[in-house]
C-alpha cells in the first residue's frame, strides 16, 4: 500500500533498508549465535545520520519525526530485532533527556547522540519493580551539589555498552509515586559499575545488563525536570517509545512473510509449489492483512503524535500492543510454513520466532497494556467522549 | 587539498548477458551503477579530504546524459560536486580520446590529487587512469593498496604487486588508481542523499575544452574493435575431491598418466 511518504522518509526507508540488507543480514546468524553487540552497526547507522533522526537539528540530529523514525525502525527489524531493538533503545533512553533536559544538557549530550559516538540507555526496572514501576527501591540523596545513588537496576537494554544513562530513583520515599526523579549518569561515574550480564533467548546481539549504584555520585544539575517528576518523565518516555516497539513487531512480521513467500514458492511436495496448496495460500493472506493492518496502525498513531496531539498513551498502547501480537503470530506462522526447515538455524525465521517474543515483553507487557487502554476507554466514558 | 574523482557509469555486468548471434553486450533493462573500482576511488578521496580536514573532492564524468546519476550518487556518499563531460561529438571515444577530454577538464580545476578505479568492468583496460596522468604530465601510481601518509606536497603509498607490494613515495599533483584492497566503501547519508537531490550537475561540453575536432568521439579514437567473441572453453578439466591426501595422489597419479611425472 502506499502510505504517501514523503521524500526524505522515502530517503530514509531506502537507506536503512541498504544497510539491513549490506550490512546487517549477512552478519545476523553470526552475532545471535555470539551474542555479538552490534556495534559496527551502530557505527554505520550514526555515519549515515540515521541515529539522529528523533534529535533536534539545533543539537545536530536530522528532525525527521516520528514516522521516520517508525520506517527506520521497521527496516533494520525486518533484518534482525537485536539490532532495532539497540537502535530503539537509544532513542528511548534520549526522550527524557529531548523533553525534561536543561539547554546546557542538550548541548553537552545530543550531538553525540545524534552522530552514533555515544549509546544511550533507560533504566527504570529492578528486580522487585517489573510491570509495577512504582516499586523501584532505588535511592537517589541530595548531598551538597550532588546526588548520591544507590541500588541496583536489572535488565537494562544496551548496559555496558552506553555511555549515557537515564535512570529513575526515589528522592523522596515517603512521597511514594511523586517521590521518584529522573537523571542522567554518564558511564565511569564513581560509584556506577555493571553487574550481571544476561544470556537470552532471542535479540541476543542486544545487551541486557544489570546496573550497580553504590554510593554513586552525580552533579547536583543532572536532575532531569524537577524533583518528584520521575514517573511522569518515564510515562511521558514510553508513551513515545511504545509505537517503535510495535513498529519492531510489524518489520519483524514483515521479514518473515517475505521469507515464507519465499520458501512456499520454491518448496515442492505431492508435486506442486506449497503456494498452490489452499491451506498454505489462507495461512499467508492472514498473515499478510495483519503485516498491512499493523503497518496502517503503527503509521497513523506515528503521524498523530508528529501532529502535536497531547495525549496518545492509549493509541500508542495500541499501536505496541497489536503490531508486537502480530509479530509474534506471523512469525511462528512463518515457521510452520517452512516446516522442519522453519526449525533449523539455516533459515532465518527461527531467530525470527525467537526475537519476536520479548517484543510482548518490554516497555510495558502487553497484559499491562491492555490494562492501560482498557482504564482509557473507562475514563473517556466517565467524561461523555 | 583539492581532489578530483573519476567516475564512470557501467552496465552492472553482474546481471549482462552476450547477445551470442551479433556478439554484442545486451544492456537493454540493464541496471546502471558506479564503476566498483571507482567506488574506491570515491572512498579514498573522502577519507583523504577527511583527514587532511577540509578540502572539496570533485566527481567528473564523461557520458551520456544519463551517467549524471552515477554523479548524484557519488554526491550522497559525500563528494562536494559532480561535473558531466556530454556531447554527441564525445561519443564512440575509445580510453585515448576519454583521458584526453577526462585531462582537459582537470587541468581546468588544477587539483591536488586525482582518484581513478584501476579499470572499469565494462571495458577492463585498465588503461584511462594512467593516460589521463601523462596527458596532464603528472606522476601516476596504479594499483594503490593502501595509502601510508598524506603530508604537505608528498604522498606515501604501497602499490599492489604480483608479488607484493612496492612503497611509493611521490610529490603533488598525482593521480592513484584503486584497487579493492585499499579500503570499504562507505554507504551514503541522508545528509548526502539530501545533498544529492538539489545538488547542480554541471555539465560541459566539446566546446568548453576547446579541443580540436579530430581529436574527440570517433575520430579521435585510434582503437577500432575488429571482432568481439566469446573464447572458446577449454576442455579437458577435471575437479578433484577428497580429503587433502586424497586429492594429491589422485593429482599425482594423473599427472603419472600423462607422463608430466
Ligand atoms: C530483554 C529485556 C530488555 C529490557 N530492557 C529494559 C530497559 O532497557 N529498561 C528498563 O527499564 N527495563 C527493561 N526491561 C524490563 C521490562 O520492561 C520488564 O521485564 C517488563 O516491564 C515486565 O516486568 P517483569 O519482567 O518484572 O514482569 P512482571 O511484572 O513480574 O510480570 C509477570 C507477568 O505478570 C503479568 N502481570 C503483572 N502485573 C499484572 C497486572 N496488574 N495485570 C495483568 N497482568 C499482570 C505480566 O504481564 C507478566 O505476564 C527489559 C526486559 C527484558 C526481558
Amino acid at each position: 500500500m502506499d502510505y504517501q511518504l514523503t521524500e526524505e522518509q522515502v530517503m530514509i526507508r531506502d537507506l536503512a533498508r541498504q544497510i539491513a540488507r549490506e550490512r546487517v543480514v549477512p552478519v545476523r546468524a553470526e552475532m545471535d549465535e555470539k551474542g555479538i553487540f552490534p556495534w559496527e552497526i551502530i557505527k554505520v547507522l550514526g555515519e549515515s545520520d540515521l541515529m539522529g533522526l528523533h534529535i533536534p537539528q539545533e543539537y545536530g540530529g536530522m528532525a525527521s519525526g516520528a514516522l521516520a523514525h517508525m520506517v527506520a525502525i521497521e527496516e533494520l527489524s525486518k533484518a534482525c530485532l537485536g539490532v532495532s531493538t539497540t537502535y530503539a533503545a537509544n532513542a528511548l533512553g534520549t526522550f527524557p533527556l529531548l523533553f525534561f533536559g536543561s539547554d546546557e544538557k542538550k548541548k553537552k549530550f545530543l550531538p553525540e547522540i545524534a552522530s552514533g559516538k555515544r549509546l544511550v540507555a533507560f533504566a527504570l526496572t529492578e528486580a522487585n519493580a517489573g510491570s509495577d514501576a512504582s516499586g523501584i527501591q532505588t535511592t537517589a540523596k541530595l548531598d551538597g551539589n550532588e546526588y548520591v545513588l544507590n541500588g541496583t537496576k536489572q535488565w537494562i537494554t544496551n548496559g555496558g555498552e552506553a555511555e549515557i544513562y537515564t535512570v529513575v530513583a526515589m528522592t523522596d520515599k515517603s512521597r511514594g509515586a511523586r517521590g521518584a526523579s529522573a537523571f542522567v549518569v554518564e558511564k565511569g561515574a564513581p560509584g556506577f559499575t555493571f553487574g550481571k550480564k544476561e544470556d537470552k533467548m532471542g535479540i541476543r546481539c542486544s545487551a541486557t545488563r544489570e546496573l550497580v549504584f553504590e554510593n554513586c555520585r552525580i552533579p547536583k544539575d543532572n536532575l532531569l525536570g524537577r524533583e518528584g517528576m520521575g514517573f511522569l518523565v518515564a510515562m511521558k518516555t514510553l508513551d513515545h517509545s511504545r509505537c517503535g516497539v510495535g513498529s519492531q513487531g510489524l518489520g519483524v512480521a514483515a521479514g518473515a512473510l517475505d521469507e515464507a513467500v519465499k520458501f512456499a514458492r520454491e518448496r515442492v511436495q505431492f508435486g506442486h509449489p506449497i503456494i498452490g496448496f489452499q491451506a498454505i495460500q489462507h495461512m499467508l493472506a492472514d498473515m499478510a492483512t495483519a503485516v498491512e493492518a499493523a503497518r496502517a496502525l503503527v503509521y497513523s498513531v506515528a503521524r498523530a503524535m508528529e501532529s502535536g496531539v497531547k495525549d496518545f498513551s492509549k493509541v500508542s498502547a495500541m499501536a505496541k500492543v497489536f503490531a508486537t501480537d502480530v509479530g509474534m503470530r506471523v512469525t511462528t506462522d512463518a515457521v510452520q510454513i517452512l516446516g522442519g526447515s522453519g526449525y533449523m538455524k539455516e533459515y532465518p525465521v527461527e531467530k525470527m520466532m525467537r526475537d519476536a517474543k520479548i517484543l510482548q515483553i518490554f516497555e510495558g507487557t502487553n497484559q499491562i497494556l491492555r490494562n492501560v487502554i482498557g482504564q482509557e476507554l473507562n475514563k473517556e466514558a466517565a467524561r461523555g467522549n | 587539498m583539492k581532489i578530483v574523482v573519476c567516475v564512470k557509469q557501467v552496465p552492472d555486468t553482474a546481471e549482462v548477458k552476450l547477445d551470442r548471434e551479433k556478439n554484442t553486450l545486451i544492456r537493454d533493462g540493464v541496471p546502471s551503477i558506479i564503476n566498483p573500482y571507482d567506488r574506491h576511488a570515491i572512498e579514498a578521496a573522502l577519507s583523504i579530504k577527511e583527514q587532511a580536514g577540509g578540502g572539496t573532492v570533485t566527481a567528473i564524468s564523461m557520458g551520456p546524459p544519463q551517467a549524471e546519476a552515477a554523479l548524484r550518487e557519488a554526491i550522497e556518499l559525500g563528494v562536494d560536486e559532480g561535473v558531466l563531460l556530454t556531447d554527441r561529438a564525445f561519443a564512440g571515444s575509445d580510453t585515448l580520446a576519454t583521458s584526453r577530454a577526462l585531462a582537459a577538464m582537470i587541468s581546468i580545476i588544477s587539483p591536488d590529487v586525482i582518484f581513478c578505479g584501476k579499470q572499469a568492468i565494462d571495458g577492463d583496460t585498465a588503461q584511462v587512469g594512467p593516460e589521463v596522468a601523462e596527458f596532464l604530465g603528472i606522476p601516476h601510481v596504479a594499483y594503490v593498496r593502501k595509502i601510508v601518509t598524506v603530508s604537505d606536497g608528498a604522498i606515501r603509498v604501497e602499490r599492489l604487486m604480483d608479488d607484493g607490494y612496492d612503497v611509493v613515495d611521490t610529490s603533488l599533483p598525482v593521480l592513484f588508481t584503486a584497487v579493492k584492497e585499499l579500503n570499504t566503501p562507505r554507504l551514503p547519508s541522508l545528509r548526502g542523499k539530501m545533498a544529492a537531490k538539489k545538488a547542480v550537475i554541471k555539465k560541459i561540453t566539446a566546446a568548453d575544452l576547446s579541443i580540436p575536432e579530430g581529436e574527440l568521439g570517433l575520430s579521435g579514437s585510434p582503437t577500432q574493435v575488429n571482432r568481439v567473441f566469446t573464447p572458446e572453453a577449454r576442455g579437458g578439466r577435471k575437479a578433484l575431491s577428497g580429503s587433502l591426501e586424497e586429492q594429491v595422489s589422485a593429482l599425482a597419479g594423473e599427472l603419472r598418466a600423462m607422463s608430466c611425472a
